[in-house]
């Protein structure tokens, strides 16, 4: 039997699949993880509801609590309460901007999700003289911006 | 008279055939988009709907009670048991005609998200809190088009103008509840849909105007597709997204 900080330590491995450098706990994608005895319950959460990396987050949760010897164990998506990108943790946070993606701005700035473009700083160079190329990007949750200063172009952690 | 869990069953099948339905629309641009950026915007909104699609044909299913999967029902309806709007199931037509039907449908889309996202139905409640922010992006992306081809070129003003004149009469049918929304909206569940009309207005004067796209006069109003009675386009669409699972029943990989 282990305990619920143990599952944690053991789920921290799993990492989002499109960005491999951030783990599902630090993306606020890993909700609760509950033991009852030798049972095991992990519930997580989609970012977007059509996200395709959700079902292969799933089956890595799964193929971490089986490579443990954990044998009864169910995982469960959630939608409510919704994702948000507020739940991406500060070291997450990090982690993104030194894989080159700009962290999300803060729901609370209201001008990012109602329509005006927040101020972005390139995570290449840290300029701020930044342009918004499209809202989409190379997945769901991403905007493509290009950094006027040293002309690269990245993606944004899109506010939700 | 229809018993709660049938006029459930009908709304959210209703909800996920008009995402499926437009996601599928949306998706015919994938490898076809005027610019690259534009071809993956497409490609994103579209697997924002086929999500929320997924999400109400699961609930659709369980609420039946008859053992269907979200799959069984994308895959295996026949157009007669859709029961989208007509506005979602028109040909792709050209750039501004996939611009302009998704600004009139994503306009009524976010008021309806909104409004559910304080229904009593639980269910209803969490797929409209996830969906309602994925489809504020939509239609800010739609109205920045929109009103780039409005307020464009001669040739994309007018084509962005015939496009909304031709889709004019499709926008009738959202605001006109079947017997099940009726019921749902009497207890509470989802909100009466003719009262969205006044702001879904306010929206659609406000990009028009600075689109300087004339509104067309409210006419006669084509409907059907709610209660399973189409335009001629819906099947040959049907057809190309079920063929898989038409020629080889059960398949999976």
């Amino acid at each position: 039997m282990r305990t619920e900080a143990q599952i944690r330590d053991l789920l921290e491995q799993v990492k989002d699949p499109e960005i491999p450098v951030i783990s599902l706990r630090e993306l606020g994608v890993l909700r609760e993880v509950n033991v009852d005895g030798d049972a095991v319950e992990v519930i997580i959460t989609p970012t977007y509801s059509g996200c395709p990396a959700m079902d292969v987050m799933q089956e890595d949760v799964e193929k971490a609590l089986r490579d443990a010897g954990i044998e009864d164990f169910r995982v469960k998506q959630v939608l409510s309460p919704a994702w948000s990108t507020d739940w991406i943790t500060e070291s997450g946070r990090k982690k993104l901007l030194d894989y080159g993606i700009a962290p999300p701005p803060h729901t609370s700035d209201i001008r990012a999700l109602k329509g005006g473009v927040p101020v972005t700083a390139c995570p290449q160079c840290g300029s701020t003289d930044t342009t918004l190329v499209s809202q989409f990007g190379s997945t769901p949750c991403k905007a493509l911006y290009k950094c006027n200063t040293c002309q690269e172009p990245f993606d944004l952690f899109k506010c939700l | 008279m229809m018993t709660h869990e049938e006029t459930l069953f009908r709304f959210a099948l209703r909800m996920g055939d008009n995402s499926l339905v437009l996601g599928h629309r949306l998706s015919e641009w994938c490898g076809h988009g005027p610019q690259l950026e534009e071809d993956i915007a497409q490609a994103n909104i579209a697997l924002d709907l086929i999500g929320q699609a997924r999400n109400y044909l699961t609930y659709a299913g369980e609420v039946e009670g008859k053992g269907r999967t979200e799959d069984d029902l994308a895959y295996l309806r026949t157009e007669r048991q859709y029961l989208n709007v007509l506005l979602t199931e028109l040909p792709k037509g050209d750039y501004a005609y996939t611009i302009a039907r998704s600004f009139l449908f994503d306009a009524f889309h976010l008021l309806l998200q909104q409004a559910l996202t304080t229904s009593t139905d639980e269910r209803l409640k969490a797929i409209a809190e996830k969906a309602v922010k994925e489809v504020t992006y939509h239609l800010r992306h739609s109205s920045e088009w929109l009103i780039r081809f409005g307020d464009g070129t001669e040739e994309s003003h007018q084509r962005a103008q015939d496009a909304v004149d031709d889709l004019w009469r499709y926008t009738g049918e959202l605001f006109v509840a079947d017997e099940a929304e009726q019921l749902l909206a009497k207890a509470g569940v989802i909100p009466e849909l003719a009262n969205l009309k006044k702001e879904w207005s306010a929206t659609v004067d406000r990009v028009l105007n600075e689109a300087t796209l004339k509104r067309p006069a409210d006419g006669w109003m084509a409907s059907g597709g709610k209660k399973g009675v189409h335009t001629e386009h819906i099947g040959p669409m049907l057809a190309e997204m079920q063929t898989l699972q038409r020629t080889y029943p059960g398949v999976e990989w």
